[in-house]
């Protein structure tokens, strides 16, 4: 064979394989579209090309007999305190350990590298039975402290690794203008460091939305659920009968979700490869 | 005052007085240095702690180490919450308190040295200049302290005690146990077998799974980036989008997919090609084992993909001119340069993806809640350690158990934390921590 008819095959063995990987991905995605369009409950008649076309379970999503809306509420509740909470909170951490030394700072650094590993997960009775004893159980601003606390280690090592690729002059200078420590924060610093931060903000501003572990063990009440928990149940009770319902339910919030992530995936990966690597 | 009366003074003044005398009692020694506004504040910190909290924390110390006397009246647990909190209160007044003796013994050297006090306004500057950073770490770290630390320690202390359903306050009372409970982990068969075969699925699972994502990834990067490949902006929204969806909502669709019964996968795949009735994805071991790994491959490789390719566009031409130069073949300039130059710009996130997956509790609780049941075992087939601990937590109430397996998969955990520790210290020697 010579060099072109070899380049040739190549590239169509690259496109198929290609091909392949796109059904694969599209595959799960339509499927799913499609049972939500179907009109009956169960998974077994139904079928990916509906027979009968209907948007009854969109419309019952939105009628009275649903928390759905509830739980959209409540998730955006979280998952805004969530993410203004993180930002202020990490930012304020990663400027204290980027630009100052204190006692201490060194070995608070590598408990955070240690911490990050640890899932939330083996901590679960102690935060159930905590929380039981300040009457945070069931409530969403006991979710929405977890939260908080939990995302520190991991986020503040984020941002402090960006803030470091930030020029010390540019305090220096400030300083000798006369700008106090928190001066030097607000106008220089946080300005500069937005990218990192955009990357945290929208990071816990997701990961609220469709984490089911910890609500599901935090919250009891139907009222008090979020989105995951809620679709979850859908399913959970009779698995055939109502899936079409959870296949709507969730298409509604994937898709802003989705939209989201593709538009910013760029900035997602260039913040993580820029704090992960630096470490 | 004039010069050498102040000289005869700072000559005279002792640092070793006034470290003994803030040991004796904090602000003391502040005192004897003549700063008497910090001096009065120390003593009255102490006076209000002495009264208020150390009841609570000696009550708090008690509870930790007896976990209670009375059954029916004293409950264990929250003695537990309760003497955990309080050892963590203790660790910070001592951390107070030695900061006040190392506070007065530096002040006491550099009066000695002849240093003059400042005024007022400026101590009050100097003070905040000195506590800037502690002020703005401190409601993080509060927080920090109270839902991760506290909740990680008092795990680590339950896995030695016997709390469990058949053993729980307030009707009796929890012991200390030693290390009985991971002694029952290796002796007791059931136990024995369950853990065993749990912990070599879960190596197993984290190897394969995110091997396959990395090298999925990894192959799919390469040709996009090749450049007789077209449409490449459309390719990557198509590759990235399982990444883009939420892992909740794409796991449990699969798992209707792969329904034994009238799932998708074998009502229009399997049987139409092969016939038969269909693969029991859910209810054999094997097939449920297969069918997580697939599925985790397509959650995970987008990231990767993404990753990569990032790292792949940033490589420069040269390298590969001079491959030319040189004579290289395609699969030395792919040995030699593309794969030494992305290994090594994104080791420390494919190790964290090895650390995810270990602990990668969705997946497995989601798919198929770690089924199906495997017989003469407490853990289901696909239980990874995480959905395992869950299981004996929240399904039969075992919490000991659970908590030692839980301090188990910690030590496993810290091998990856030690290889980033080592990481990070490679990269340190290139500027400041």
């Amino acid at each position: 064979m010579n060099p072109k008819k070899t380049s040739i095959v190549e590239v169509t063995i690259m496109y198929l394989f290609i091909t392949i990987t796109s059904i694969a991905i599209f595959y799960p995605l339509i499927w799913t579209i499609g049972m939500s369009f179907n009109q009956g409950m169960s998974l077994y008649s139904s079928s990916i090309i509906p027979e009968n076309f209907s948007l009854d379970h969109y419309r019952w999503l939105f009628s009275v007999n649903s928390d759905y809306l509830l739980w959209y509420k409540n998730s955006l509740i979280v998952s805004v305190s969530v993410t203004v909470g993180s930002v202020i909170m990490t930012s304020l951490v990663a400027y204290a350990f980027s630009r100052y030394q204190f006692v201490g700072k060194k070995n608070a650094l590598y408990i955070f590298l240690l911490l990050q590993m640890f899932p939330v997960m083996m901590a679960m009775v102690a935060l159930y039975v905590f929380l039981n004893m300040i009457g945070m159980l069931d409530t969403l601003t006991g979710l929405i402290f977890v939260y908080l606390g939990g995302q520190i280690p991991f986020n503040a090592w984020l941002v402090k690794g960006y803030i470091d690729t930030i020029p010390r002059e540019l305090d220096e200078a400030a300083r000798i203008d006369g700008a106090g420590h928190l001066r030097v924060f607000w106008s220089i610093v946080l300005p500069l460091a937005k990218p990192i931060l955009a990357v945290v903000g929208l990071f816990n501003f997701m990961m609220p939305l469709f984490d089911f572990l910890l609500p599901s063990i935090v919250l009891s009440s139907k009222e008090n659920y979020t989105l995951a928990v809620g679709l979850f149940n859908f399913i959970n009770d009779q698995f055939a009968n109502n899936f079409t319902r959870f296949a709507a339910g969730s298409i509604l919030v994937a898709v802003p979700v989705a939209a989201v992530y593709l538009y910013l995936q760029r900035y997602l990966i260039s913040g993580l490869t820029a704090g992960g690597t630096k470490g | 005052m004039d010069n050498t009366l102040i000289n005869k003074r700072a000559n005279k003044h002792n640092p070793t007085i006034a470290t003994v005398l803030s040991i004796v009692f904090a602000g003391l020694g502040q005192l004897y240095n003549r700063r008497f506004i910090k001096g009065i504040i120390f003593i009255l910190l102490e006076v209000v702690i002495l009264i208020t909290l150390i009841d609570t924390l000696n009550y708090g110390l008690w509870g930790l180490r007896t976990l209670g006397t009375i059954p029916g009246e004293d409950h264990s647990i929250r003695l537990l919450v309760f003497g955990v909190l309080s050892l963590i209160g203790t660790v910070m007044l001592i951390t107070l308190y030695v900061f006040n003796v190392i506070d007065a013994r530096n002040q006491a050297r550099q009066i000695k040295a002849g240093w003059l006090p400042k005024g007022f306004k400026a101590s009050i500057i100097s003070f905040y200049d000195h506590s800037f950073p502690y002020l703005m770490t401190f409601p993080g770290l509060l927080l920090m302290i109270f839902v991760v630390v506290f909740p990680l320690l008092f795990s680590v202390l339950l896995a030695f005690t016997n709390y469990s359903l058949y053993n729980s306050p307030p009707r009796s009372l929890v012991d200390w146990i030693g290390i009985g409970n991971f002694k029952e982990l290796v002796t007791v068969p059931i136990w024995q077998d369950t853990f065993v075969s749990v912990l070599s699925w879960t190596v197993v699972w984290t190897i394969v799974a995110t091997t396959l994502q990395i090298a999925l990834g990894l192959i799919l990067a390469l040709m996009v980036n090749d450049p007789r490949i077209k449409f490449k902006k459309l390719i990557r929204t198509i590759l990235i989008l399982p990444w883009a969806v939420p892992a909740f909502v794409t796991i449990l669709i699969f798992s209707a997919m792969f329904n034994d019964d009238f799932g998708a996968i074998n009502r229009d795949i399997i049987i139409p090609l092969f016939g038969g009735d269909g693969i029991p994805w859910l209810s054999d071991p094997l097939y449920a084992r297969t069918a997580v790994i697939l599925i985790q491959t397509w959650l995970g490789f987008p990231f990767i993909f993404a990753l990569f390719t990032g790292v792949l566009q940033s490589i420069s031409r040269d390298w590969y001119e001079a491959a030319d130069v040189d004579g290289g073949s395609r699969f030395q300039k792919f040995r030699f340069i593309t794969f030494p130059h992305v290994m090594f710009a994104t080791a420390p996130l494919l190790i964290m993806q090895y650390a995810q997956n270990f602990n990668n509790f969705n997946i497995i609780y989601l798919f198929n809640e770690g089924g199906p049941p495997v017989r003469g075992q407490n853990a289901g087939g696909t239980d990874i350690l995480i959905s395992w601990v869950y299981k004996l937590t929240f399904d039969t109430n075992n919490y000991a158990m659970a908590a030692a397996i839980s301090l188990i998969m910690g030590l496993i955990i810290s091998c990856f934390a030690f290889y980033q520790f080592r990481q990070t210290k490679s990269f340190k020697e290139e500027g400041e921590l």
